[in-house]
């Protein structure tokens, strides 16, 4: 199966066979493919190539109704419910019983919601709104639409990533009992416990592609991991070395409920700190708060030694702090403008006279950094959504350079650019460091993370769960602390035959 | 299982919890507004003898019987992440063909049925601009506002339908009465129950809450999107067209300003009346009672010795009022969700 979305390939070609009757673990990392994959199954995105069999049919959904009605029922990562309706509602919607003159039939809507609910050994009030459910409830939610629907393919995308230990074995003993029924399951997971814990069989994809499948009973962790990361780390531009200098950025007890807590890391000058983790963890989350986008309940960010107000950007700025968010085209660049305005968009301030800006100071203001990157613009006039998303990145990292910034958070510096661009980046962030500029970037990308950083703080459910200097830093290691598995396990009995491996 | 602790243990509630519905009452909008609806009716009659009896109490059913239908309409819109602001000139323009189809000599049913089918057919080129195209509702019935406007203007000119043209029969629907009700309310209400009934018991009518809720959601639960909100829209032109009709009989000639403004009446009556701006929550009582609220307003003022001057900024600041309280109370019990949330992981 093949998925393109543009010029970015998102699925080369992922082959997945589920059997009816087992659990089927998909894994890989970040960006793997797995994701697009479930979106086609779900009909959510049609194909651009491949087959795709259910039941023995050759089939193409080209809308989610016609996935669900043949009997697949996709869980995302993200719970996907109304949170104005009530419970029941949202179990039933768009096929909701109907009784006499084509009226809800409620009382046997809140029946049948309430004897799955019962079948999941679960007390959810079916008639209270979804509104401030918890996730693992709404997870069963999820799960209980699947069930009432009489799916008989049941895909699950990480939906352990937010429950506690016995909402998981809860959840766990409902996927064996639909196992049993002889429906099949698709389990998409990180946590390797849980894959042999629970599934039968298990897939690894890498980079949109399938890379094998193995039964469960006859596989072992580092093997699945060597796997998953078995690519070659240096095909990247690794960071030079830089002369380390004092602390830039200090943060200390950062809090946030429900969010992160108990966040302490500090950055130096001519320092790249990576914030390594699985999507979701709360990587991009502890950046906004620093930089004063959202706001933390304690905890006490300070740079150069000077404490930063929180939840103010302005301050942030203003104390030297440049922030590079992850969706360029929404949050870092104003699209529809030209480069000019958007590099000149943070100093504003510095460049008008008397609160007007003369398109002549912008652009004498603008074209050292514009040159200084190579944009690749014949004209600075031009709007930005022209240009391909490595040019539109070094925009985004200009408009920031422009303010004088001591330390710059970059989130996913790389996403969705291409190969060569992107060592252009890894190069530019690499001499900005040199320069005595301290970087935070944020990654999902393990060669990225490994190849730029000096030092790696790996996330894993709103906690810093290692900090890893550049020697201890393997694609094993940052997985294992990423996933929540113990990193001693995989890294010293197998490391010989991992790094093996990787070379190969 | 420690989130099924802090849910009530419902599955075998037995007597429903009078604690339990009495908060529901008081945090529920409709109950609010139906409140401050019958204070303000308590104060006046208190203030003034005669607030209650004869033609002001007449006056203070009637006139709400018109926005009410645009309000129940509007909410229908609302519900769904959308607003109609084409209502107003839709009016204009349906109470002006009803008058003509009238004067031409046709029955009275057949110019109401006119009006109405006008009304739906108007709607539906909102919702097909905005359905197919996907551009904003707000931009588009802005426009089709400004054009349904100008087509009037340039049919009626400076003609207008006279009472002398108009059905005596029709004309009598305006000023009759059911046990001191004027029958144009009772008319209303019967649209506004079934309306609420729809949004209430029909598939339709979750789907359209469940759209407005959270769009993204919708679209992987598969649910027919376009033709629920292409619906909402007609369902709003129609009964647009119907309040086009009713202002014929009301006040017994149309001219091309007719309706005119009206359509941010309906709109602030149905915000007024708990109708979420941003879709998914609310319902047509509330905005029923908000139409109330905002006609019987601008009677009570005057009486309370508040200047004609300034009747918009109460309404205005009222409107401001209940959205605020709206936004806190929510970003309040979210803020709530989550600690709990921390406390029991």
């Amino acid at each position: 199966m093949r998925k393109s979305f543009g010029a970015v390939q998102a699925l080369r070609s992922g082959t997945l066979r589920v059997e009816p009757g087992s659990i089927h673990a998909l894994i890989g990392e970040n960006g793997a493919g797995k994701s697009t994959l479930v979106k086609i199954v779900a009909g959510v995105h049609r194909r651009d190539g491949g087959t795709f069999r259910f039941k023995g049919n050759d089939v193409d959904f080209s809308s989610t109704a016609e996935s669900k009605g043949a009997g697949i029922a996709v869980i995302y990562q993200e719970p996907t419910l109304f949170p104005d309706l009530s419970v029941t509602e949202n179990i039933f919607m768009g096929r909701m019983p109907l009784g006499a003159g084509r009226r809800i039939d409620r009382a046997a809507m809140h029946e049948e919601a309430e004897s799955i609910f019962r079948r999941l050994g679960v007390r959810i009030d079916p008639r209270r709104s979804a509104r401030g459910l918890s996730i693992a409830d709404q997870q069963i939610i999820e799960i209980a639409k699947a069930i009432s629907l009489d799916a008989s393919l049941l895909v699950m995308d990480e939906p352990t990533a937010a429950l506690s230990g016995v909402e998981v074995e809860r959840l766990f003993a409902v996927a064996r009992s639909l196992r049993d029924e002889g429906r099949g399951l698709v389990f998409i997971s990180h946590r390797f416990d849980e894959v042999f814990d629970l599934c039968d069989t298990v897939t690894v994809m890498r980079d949109g592609a399938y890379v094998g499948t193995e039964k469960v009973a006859e596989t072992t962790v580092p093997a699945l991991v060597s796997l998953m990361v078995g690519r070659e780390v240096d095909d990247l531009f690794p960071k030079v070395d830089a002369e380390i200098g004092d602390v830039v950025l200090s943060v200390e007890n950062l809090d946030s409920p429900g969010v992160f807590r108990d966040i302490s890391f500090d950055v130096r000058a001519g320092e790249i700190v990576a914030l390594a983790g699985l999507v979701g963890a709360g990587r991009s989350e502890i950046a906004r708060a620093v930089f004063g986008v959202d706001k933390y309940r304690s905890g006490r960010v300070t740079l150069d030694g000077k404490p930063i107000r929180p939840g103010s950007p302005r301050a942030a700025i203003k104390a030297g702090i440049a922030f590079v968010p992850e969706d360029r085209r929404q949050q870092g660049l104003v699209i529809d403008s030209s480069v000019a305005h958007n590099i000149a968009g943070v100093i504003r301030g510095r460049i008008a006279k008397g609160g007007l800006i003369a398109t002549g100071m912008e652009n004498k203001a603008v074209r050292p950094w514009a040159s200084r990157l190579e944009v690749k613009t014949n004209a600075l006039d031009m709007a930005a959504t022209t240009m391909s998303g490595g040019n539109q990145q070094k925009v985004v990292i200009a408009k920031w350079l422009a303010t004088g910034p001591k330390l710059l958070i970059i989130d996913e510096p790389t996403r969705g650019i291409d190969v060569g661009t992107k060592s252009e980046v890894h190069r530019l962030l690499s001499e900005l460091a040199g320069q005595g500029l301290a970087v935070l970037m944020i990654s999902s990308e393990l060669p990225e993370v490994l190849g730029m950083a000096d030092r790696v703080l790996v996330v894993c459910e709103g906690r810093i769960t290692a900090e890893l200097a550049r020697g201890e830093a393997t694609p094993e290691t940052v997985m294992a602390a990423a996933t929540g598995t113990t990193p001693d396990q995989i890294h010293l009995e197998h490391e010989a035959e991992a790094v093996k491996e990787v070379t190969a | 299982m420690n989130t099924a602790l802090d849910t009530p243990p419902a599955p075998t509630r037995r007597r429903p919890d009078v604690g339990h519905i009495l908060g529901g009452l008081v945090r529920s909008r409709e109950i609010a507004v139906l409140v401050v609806l019958l204070l303000l009716i308590a104060v006046a009659t208190f203030k003034s003898d005669g607030f209650l009896t004869g033609d002001r109490w007449r006056d203070l059913l009637l006139t709400p019987s018109i926005l009410m239908l645009l309000a129940a309409g509007q909410t229908m819109v609302i519900i769904t992440r959308n607003v109609d602001l084409s209502v107003g000139s839709t009016l204009g323009l349906c109470a002006y063909a009803t008058g003509e189809i009238m004067s031409a000599g046709h029955s009275p049913w057949l110019a109401a049925l006119g009006g109405v089918a006008l009304g739906a057919g108007l709607g539906a080129i909102n919702g097909l601009i905005i359905a197919v195209a996907r551009v904003p509702a707000l931009v588009i019935t802005l426009g089709t506002m400004l054009v349904y406007r100008g087509i009037l203007l340039r049919w009626a000119g400076s003609d207008r339908v006279n009472a002398g043209e108009l059905d005596p029969g029709f004309l009598d629907l305006g000023t009759k009465q059911i046990l001191t009700i004027p029958v144009l309310t009772i008319l209303s209400l019967l649209v506004v129950i079934a309306v609420g009934y729809y949004l209430r018991t029909a598939r339709g009518g979750r789907e359209l809450y469940a759209i407005g809720s959270d769009p993204d959601a919708a679209a992987l639960f598969g649910l027919p999107i376009r033709r629920r909100v292409l619906g909402a829209f007609i369902a709003s032109g129609a009964l647009a067209g119907l309040a086009g009709v009713f202002w014929a009989a009301r006040y017994g000639g149309v001219s091309s300003n007719a309706g005119q403004g009206i359509e941010l009446q309906a709109v602030a009556a149905a915000v007024i009346g708990g109708v979420a701006i941003f879709g998914g929550s609310g319902s047509v009582w509330g905005a029923a009672i908000g139409a109330f609220l905002l006609v019987t307003i601008n009677r009570v003022l005057p009486i309370l010795g508040v200047s004609d001057f300034y009747q918009q900024a109460v309404v205005g600041a009222l409107i401001i009022g209940a959205i605020v309280l709206d936004r806190v109370l929510s970003s309040r019990a979210e803020r709530r969700l989550a600690v709990d949330r921390e406390a029991t992981s």
